[in-house]
């Protein structure tokens, strides 16, 4: 034992545990967020069963088993569950209904013991719809305005077309909506804005005035035809319908134009549940949101998150390398300067919250307040950039970030060697020179190093950016068709507070549960990803300025 | 160097203990008198913060000639090769008294500019340290810094450099990698191209062979022989056979004192001072 305690390998284990039990953490967290996440696009059975607790009448259930769980017979009874005064454990099933308009409760739980006659009918149709979450049902006819065309055997064929058809048009609708009459939107806004703006400099001639008049007749002409077109194809959409028999027998007539897509998991393949998983998995990761974020996807706040990290990035790295380059290389090395660093290092551990009101009072509030009054008084009293947005979000974010670059860029600088300043100095370069042909090159992957720590450091904070820019729910992308095609000024969806938004402030607990941990994988994917572009650009860096001592 | 010529005026060494190191080596005694003065040091003294590195020297350094420095570690003697291109500004606590001139003009005068300087002076290192960038612009380097763009003048003077530090046909197939694929020695040579492409008057060499291998070190000796000619050089060495093989001028310091300097001949066969003759032969400590 003694030997064995003088040997060191004590210590190797020691070590070896400290690693074993992050690693460990790590996994079990990353596998949590994977299985979780990539379940919740899998096509699961439809269940029928009756359920007939003592004493009540025989109801049908119909919907996704959620989960089972086992519980004692003790608690359940006092729960209020008719359970025998005998029986010691009780399995109970959590099931998604579906069908929240028709009964109201949408997750339910049901006890094992008077659940009976579990059957996966072929038939068993889910509808996304969209609006009042998924619909469990068997399809009984399609009709087409209001008289029958299909039922039995050629129901579903039928049904399949005529679904694909109205949602080309309801794409050509929200097309219309989302792009053409936004557009029309935005330079009518523009219209206004220019016309005020001549107001308020006192040069609004009646020739100009004329001319504001025309713009504003000739937009609203567009914008009457595409509104004729929007109604024609509205109507068109609205043509078809299929009537569904909800669990429990109710016949219940459901708009085409209301369904996103519409499967039947029981009578799937496992190869057709992989395609439908995929494509799935990309209108997740592609869609809009729907329903309070709780439906659809969460294209926007992808884009929004990718957006922010890239202009953060922007603003961060030029700054955050001067910064450096100032304190290591040009500053007199002293008392003064070592509260500076330590002051800079100190950073890096305020809150994040504290950046986020800062950001709010000094970014928002007084510079935006300020630039809105120098440049966009015309829009005022809207504020233009005196609320919070992408800019502020993404500065406040830099703020944020900027002790882990300038520290990284500094140990970067210190790691060259001092014989290759010097020469660089020895063949008449000044130090100027010296520093921005061969210091700062060289030194590049360790600002690499510092921006891959900022952008996981800023991809996953939220905190912050409720105060400066990021809501639940933005009505337009911070990049699109009209000029400047990057909007600053506009507010943004981001992953992570889409995580917090969905999971704890939507009515649908269980519901937001799967959305939730499908959210948080491509938010860690997705950081994985801007990690991996630039490692692979700091390896490429390494391999350039490859030292033989490194 | 003409055989015939100088084996007639080769000295017979019989009193010196060093004669051992000129085995092979012909050599003919100098005077310093006789010689251009390229760089003269007039009582220089440094100081690091407040204490003293290197206490008044005075000496004249010939043109067109080798002369080293010898001396046991901490010396002062790459301190000393560090003033005459004013390496040691860049060290913050260190103070400089005395003057050296360049050409009759002293290097420390108010309003010299220090990067002028360092190209009329150019400086290979003890440990090679090429840029990272290619073979080629590592040799570009100089000239681009004076703002020469032109392709023709910069391939030319590269040719040049190259041919002048022995290295081209060992390189002139891959101009255009990472100068970090070479050889140690390669490498030491780059660097002695790549200052010897911005054309300066005087070279420094701080102990350039010492992180070499035995080879590699006879093809810079060799080098140091031939530069020669168009620029005076000044060598610090720890290896007393170097010394001997390739300088004209020898000056032992010891404790930041120049304690002897004359032609290498003298230094090493006839010392004047006891100390010089305990360290050449070994005796020193």
């Amino acid at each position: 034992m003694k030997e064995w305690w003088k040997s060191g390998s004590p210590w190797i284990w020691l070590n070896g545990g400290a690693v074993t039990v992050s690693m460990i953490m790590v996994f079990g967290l990353l596998m949590l967020i994977l299985i979780r996440g990539f379940g919740h696009f899998w096509p699961h059975g439809v269940v029928q069963a009756y359920y007939e607790l003592p004493g009540a009448d025989r109801v049908e259930v119909v919907g996704t088993l959620r989960r089972s769980e086992t519980l004692t017979g003790q608690s359940m009874r006092e729960a209020g569950a008719p359970i025998p005064e005998d029986q010691l454990v009780v399995t109970r099933h959590l099931f998604k209904l579906g069908n929240r308009d028709v009964t109201g409760r949408d997750f339910t739980y049901f006890i094992d013991d008077f659940l009976g006659e579990w059957r996966y009918p072929k038939d068993m149709t889910v509808l996304e719809r969209r609006e009042w979450g998924d619909f469990y049902g068997q399809p009984l006819r399609v009709l087409e305005a209001g008289s029958t065309v299909a039922e039995g055997a050629e129901l579903w064929p039928e049904f399949q077309a005529r679904l694909a058809r109205t949602n080309q048009l309801y794409d050509e609708i929200r097309q219309i909506e989302r792009r053409d009459i936004g557009n029309i939107n935005f330079r009518l806004e523009r219209v206004r804005l220019d016309q005020r703006r001549a107001e308020l400099r006192g040069t609004l001639t009646p020739e100009l005035e004329r001319q504001f008049v025309e713009r504003r007749a000739a937009l609203d002409a567009e914008y009457a035809v595409l509104q004729e077109r929007l109604d024609t194809l509205i109507d068109e959409a609205r043509r078809d319908a299929i009537v569904m028999r909800a669990a429990g027998g109710q016949e219940v007539t459901i708009r085409l134009d209301r369904i996103v897509k519409a499967w039947q998991p029981n009578n799937m393949s496992i190869p057709s549940k992989v395609v439908f998983y995929v494509q799935s998995f990309f209108d997740f990761i592609f869609g809009y949101p729907r329903e309070a974020n709780t439906e659809g996807g969460i294209f926007p706040a992808i884009f929004g998150t990718v957006t922010m990290v890239l202009v953060m990035s922007i603003i961060v790295t030029p700054f955050g390398v001067l910064a450096a380059i100032y304190l290591r290389e040009y500053a007199k090395q002293g008392p003064l300067l070592r509260t500076i660093r330590i002051s800079v290092y100190n950073l890096a551990g305020v809150p994040s919250i504290v950046f986020g009101v800062f950001g709010l009072g000094f970014f928002v509030y007084l510079t935006g307040g300020a630039i809105d009054r120098t440049f966009f008084p015309e829009a005022l009293p809207a504020p233009t950039f005196g609320t919070p947005g992408l800019f502020w979000a993404s500065l406040t974010l830099a703020l944020l970030t900027l002790p882990v670059v300038i520290v990284s860029t500094e140990e970067g600088l210190a790691r060259i060697p001092s014989t290759i300043r010097q020469g660089s100095l020895a063949l008449g370069a000044t130090k100027g020179e010296t520093l921005w042909k061969v210091v700062v090159p060289l030194a590049t992957p360790a600002m690499m190093t510092g921006l891959i720590l900022a952008i996981a450091r800023a991809a996953g904070e939220v905190a912050p950016l409720m105060l400066v820019g990021v809501v639940k729910l933005a009505p337009t992308l911070p990049i699109d068709g009209n000029f400047p095609f990057i909007h600053l000024e506009r507010k943004i969806m981001h992953l992570g507070f889409h995580i917090y938004d969905v999971g704890f402030q939507s009515p649908h607990a269980e519901a937001a549960e799967a959305l939730v941990y499908a959210t948080a994988l491509i938010l860690v994917l997705l950081i994985v990803m801007l990690n991996l572009t630039a490692i692979t650009i700091r390896n490429h860096l390494r391999e350039k300025y490859r030292a033989e001592s490194d | 160097m003409d055989g015939t010529n100088t084996m007639s005026q080769q000295t017979t060494m019989t009193h010196g203990m060093g004669e051992k190191l000129f085995e092979g080596v012909s050599r003919k005694r100098l005077n310093i008198a006789s010689e251009d003065i390229c760089l003269q040091v007039n009582d220089l003294k440094l100081y690091y913060g407040n204490d003293i590195a290197i206490k008044g020297v005075s000496m004249a350094i010939p043109r067109n000639r080798v002369t080293a420095f010898i001396g046991p570690s901490g010396c002062g003697k790459s301190t000393l090769l560090r003033c005459f291109n004013r390496m040691n500004d860049l060290i913050d606590a260190c103070r400089i008294e005395g003057e050296i001139l360049l050409d009759g003009k002293n290097i420390y005068e108010r309003g010299v500019d220090v990067a002028e300087l360092r190209r009329r002076v150019g400086m290979v290192f003890q440990k090679p340290n090429p840029f990272p960038k290619s073979i080629y612009e590592n040799i570009a380097y100089g000239l681009r810094l004076q703002g020469v763009k032109d392709r023709k003048v910069l391939d030319e003077v590269v040719e040049r450099s190259l041919k002048g530090a022995a290295l081209w046909d060992e390189v002139k197939d891959r101009l255009h990698e990472n100068a970090f694929g070479l050889s140690g020695g390669q490498q030491q040579r780059l660097v002695i191209a790549r200052a010897i492409a911005i054309e300066p008057e005087v070279l420094l060499l701080d102990e350039p062979a010492s992180a070499l291998d035995p080879i590699s070190t006879a093809k810079i000796e060799e080098l140091i022989d031939e530069l020669k000619d168009n620029y005076t050089i000044l060598i610090v060495t720890h290896n007393m056979q170097q010394a001997a093989r390739v300088s004209d001028y020898t000056a032992y310091m010891y404790l930041g004192e120049l304690i002897e300097f004359d032609d290498t001949l003298t230094v090493f066969t006839n010392p004047a001072q006891k100390a010089t003759e305990d360290y050449i032969t070994g005796r020193y400590g």
